[in-house]
């Protein structure tokens, strides 16, 4: 993760379009600003980060669906439950399944794990819609090969 | 069996927390209802579900935005339900 750019996802380990399912890993940084605040002497990575996480997740698997065609923005999170802790240092799994792909829209469920423990988990309303401009879906291909994103999306992968 | 525009207002009233006895068929989901593009959303995952189809929302709203459809066309209930219907035989044809 790099917190300060709003990385929040390092690598996507798995995704299977067939099975419309991502995986993706996260590690917490030992040292960020956000944690002298978040809390003095007690640090946490926010709950709003993590929901971020799984809508990035969450979003990558929507692009790769589109075969990068459009893009996804977050658009509501619905029975968002936070499980444990995550302090700095962890190593975090993120994964989302599309629940439903509708005209203009996604749903998708997604958690986040440690250890194979529970940590949270959400539902994730998407607007999918085409990408602003060509140079934000040139960035966007940047962030995706900064992540793995495969470069041809794999139609059984 | 209800029919189709029942199961629309109790999603309606359930999604949106508007009153079941206050949605009838010549209601405008965004004029008289108030519904807005969000709360929408939430609406068509639900019918999309309830009746196993994908309303085509991004069409709708390109023919309103070109000035070939009204909104009336596609969001008063009873013009919903109707296009619902279409879409339900259209899949079992």
């Amino acid at each position: 993760m790099r917190l300060e750019y709003f990385q929040l996802i390092d690598r996507i380990v798995d995704l299977k379009l067939t099975d419309r399912k991502i995986a993706a890993e996260a590690t917490v940084p030992n040292t960020s600003t956000i944690f002298e605040g978040h809390f003095p002497g007690f640090p946490l990575m926010p709950g709003v980060l993590l929901i971020e996480a799984m809508a990035q997740t969450s979003g990558w698997l929507v692009v790769a669906v589109n075969r990068f065609e459009r893009m996804a923005f977050l658009a509501a999170v619905k029975d968002a439950k936070f499980r444990m802790f995550v302090t700095p240092g962890h190593k975090l799994s993120v994964n989302a399944s599309l629940v439903h792909e509708g005209s203009g829209y996604a749903i998708t469920k997604a958690s986040i794990s440690f250890d194979d423990k529970p940590i949270c988990d959400a539902t994730l309303t998407l607007r999918v819609l085409d990408f602003p401009n060509a140079e934000m879906k040139l960035r966007m291909r940047d962030a995706a090969s900064r992540v793995g994103f495969p470069a041809e999306v794999p139609a059984n992968g | 069996m209800s029919s189709t525009f029942d199961t629309i207002a109790n999603i309606i009233a359930e999604t949106c927390d508007i009153p079941r006895d206050s949605i009838k068929p010549e209601s405008h989901a965004i004029n008289d209802l108030g519904i807005d593009s969000l709360d929408f959303l939430d609406i068509a995952f639900a019918i999309d579900k309830a009746f196993g189809i994908k309303l085509p929302l991004e069409q709708w709203t390109q023919e309103v935005n070109d000035g070939k459809a009204t909104t009336d066309q596609y969001f008063v209930l009873k013009n919903l339900s109707a296009r619902i219907d279409e879409l339900v035989a259209a899949k079992g044809a």
